[in-house]
């Protein structure tokens, strides 16, 4: 991995379904309170996991960019947002033309 | 319509019981997710990229107006405003919530309808054609036995953990309208010398990572034994079916593997053992079943004349109706196609209006189509006016079924946790560029299918165009496919060669569309001219 690579931790809320980041200390539905969570990901997503505060979790391999982690995969990225035919259903709607256009 | 007998409702409402108590333990912890997700799954929960989806069965298609509220209920009290026609003739939400599982199962149990078999490696919900028991060209009306064949396979204890999963088709006609032959069961209604009704059984079609058209097994089994004829299928299908190789799982490798000849010769031998077991149901429950698809109260003297001096009504008519068996009706369809719109997306507000119409011009009855969009099936000529118009002021009055705008499309990496590639905004993009071009006339009859990975709910293989997004290397990527053929004609579609970026693949569309219009003789469509020409025509301006 690279100096700018990140490992972040998601997965969905249990109850609502929701996307969640991994903040350091909880559960984020906005990536830009992602933290790396490096050597630890896993045993981090696993703990949670069993504590029912993330369903189902996995790891993203991610880079910063312009201060906000970036998906190396499209799949996270759409993930992150939401869908991109429905703008008015992401995450920021207000702000989701530019953010369509960022994830592709 | 059918309707439930005790048997049903109990059945259904002992289940809205039990899963309504399994979410509670997951939510309580009693249950993990590894135990949880095979009990959701049996109720049609998925977790996909963004929520939960629900996955609704609508049995062959058939809603009466009463079930299409409570379809758009569901939408506004739970979901997000809008559902999703699916291609299997099914509705999804996308953004169900977990402590709300049980009720939405509790208000769908209400007018007889639930999730059961959405998802699982068991008979999932049985498909039929969308113009049944008004279509002009069928023997009889497909839906009895559809109904029949979903009793026979609900809970069905030796087939709720096939193999993989299974899905049967039940037309009557010689058109197929129903991509019968792509399916794991295919049957067809048919009429013998005698004048007798039987079924013809094609097996071991479908589509995904390998596609395959089902071979004719059987030309004509009495009514008196279709169960258990479906039954000596499942049962050879179970027994050799392989469980080492989810890839290679479904019946259609069975068949090809053993040879359409040696897998009928099996199946044939089980039917034998079968004939004297008591596997079919009484031939009174059949007749008891036909006794709902009874033909609504047509008018005797309906005018059969049409006004067609509107030119956008008469555009809507022409490309929007199909033939009724009853003079002076027809089937009208409400195209989920609006350009630049999201194939079979329906708001609450659409799906309640829908209900009206069907209520008030189509005897309470809507079909929901293969091909994302909705039959009113029984539409009496005099009415089509008035209706055209309410459709014409809510947005759903597109005159173009079957044209290139009317785009199957799977919900893609915008929705899908398999997905590989977003299949909507190409979907989006060719019905903006073909509207503004004007060519979509010209063109006529071309059906153009997208998935968004290998798995194909899009039905790519089936198209007269057909693209398939995947993954190269993080980046979407879009494969051509020329040829396929989900009718009477089936046939696979083929790759014209490598892969095009989003915006490429839009303009590759545009080329092999001016290919046809440049080559085609008089009275072909798209499927006609390539099927003439071959494939180098169309590679030659796609890549030369």
């Amino acid at each position: 991995m690279s100096e700018n690579t990140m490992m972040l931790i998601t997965g969905n809320d249990l109850l609502t379904g929701a996307v969640i980041w991994w903040t350091g200390s909880d559960w984020s539905v906005h990536i830009e309170d992602a933290i790396d969570a490096g050597d630890a990901a896993e045993s981090i997503a696993a703990e949670q996991e069993a504590a029912r505060k993330v369903n189902v979790p996995y790891l993203v391999e991610s880079t910063m960019q312009d201060g906000v982690p970036r998906p190396n995969h499209i799949k996270d990225r759409v993930r992150a947002l939401g869908p991109t035919v429905r703008p008015d259903l992401t995450i920021k709607p207000d702000t989701a033309a530019n953010a369509i256009r960022e994830i592709v | 319509m059918y309707l439930y007998d005790q048997y049903d409702q109990a059945m259904v409402d002992a289940r809205v019981a039990e899963f309504r108590d399994q979410c509670q333990r997951r939510i309580d912890g009693k249950l993990t997710e590894d135990q949880f997700k095979p009990l959701r799954l049996m109720n049609g929960l998925y977790l996909q990229l963004h929520a939960y989806m629900l996955r609704v069965a609508v049995p062959y298609g058939t809603l009466k107006s009463t079930q299409m509220h409570a379809l758009a209920d569901i939408a506004d009290k739970y979901d997000r405003g809008y559902g999703h026609f699916t291609t299997r003739q099914n509705i999804q939400y996308n953004w169900i919530k977990l402590e709300d599982a049980g009720d939405i199962l509790a208000d769908l149990a209400k007018v007889e309808m639930h999730a059961i078999q959405t998802s699982g490696n068991c008979i999932r919900n049985i498909s039929s054609d969308h113009f049944a028991g008004a279509a002009a060209d069928e023997v009889a009306d497909p839906r009895p036995y559809a109904e029949l064949l979903r009793q026979w396979s609900s809970f069905h204890p030796e087939f709720s953990y096939l193999p993989r999963k299974f899905k049967i088709c039940v037309i009557a006609s010689d058109r197929d309208r129903a991509a019968m032959k792509l399916h794991d069961i295919g049957i067809q209604i048919v009429r013998n010398d005698a004048g007798e009704l039987g079924a013809a059984f094609y097996v071991g079609g479908g589509m995904g990572r390998t596609p395959m058209i089902a071979p004719l097994i059987r030309d004509f089994v009495p009514l008196d034994q279709l169960i258990t004829y479906a039954e000596a299928c499942l049962r050879v299908y179970n027994r050799y079916g392989r469980r080492d190789n989810k890839y290679k799982a479904r019946i259609k490798i069975l068949v090809h593997e053993l040879g359409a000849a040696e897998y009928t010769r099996q199946v044939e031998e089980e039917f034998a053992h079968l004939l004297d077991q008591g596997v079919e149901p009484p031939f009174a429950e059949l007749k008891r079943i036909r006794t709902f698809f009874e033909d609504p109260a047509f008018a005797q003297s309906s005018a059969a004349e049409i006004d067609r001096s509107d030119p956008d009504f008469a555009l809507w008519v022409d490309r929007n109706t199909h033939p009724h068996k009853v003079e002076g009706y027809t089937s009208a369809v409400i195209s989920l196609k609006p350009v630049g719109g999201i194939p079979g997306d329906a708001s609450a507000e659409q799906m309640h209006l829908m209900a009206d119409l069907a209520k008030d011009y189509s005897f309470d009855e809507l079909r929901v189509m293969h091909t994302q969009n909705i039959v009113l099936p029984h539409v009496a000529k005099s009415d089509l006016h008035a209706l055209w118009t309410a459709l014409e002021d809510a947005g759903l009055g597109s005159p173009n079924l079957d044209t290139v705008e009317d785009i199957i499309a799977c919900p893609g990496l915008d929705y899908c946790s398999l997905a590989n590639a977003r299949s909507i905004p190409v979907a989006q993009k060719i019905s903006e560029r073909f509207a503004a071009t004007g060519k979509t006339a010209a063109l006529g009859e071309l059906k153009l299918k997208i998935s968004g990975c290998i798995n194909a709910c899009g039905h790519h293989h089936a198209g007269h165009i057909g693209i398939l997004g995947v993954d190269r290397k993080g980046v979407e990527n879009y494969q051509l496919l020329l040829g396929g053929s989900e009718a009477e004609d089936t046939a696979l579609a083929k790759i014209t060669g490598p892969g095009f970026s989003e915006d490429g693949i839009v303009d590759a569309v545009e080329k092999a569309a001016d290919v046809y219009l440049s080559a085609r003789e008089d009275g072909e469509r798209f499927l006609d001219t390539y099927r003439r020409i071959g494939m180098a025509p169309f590679k030659e301006a796609l890549y030369g």
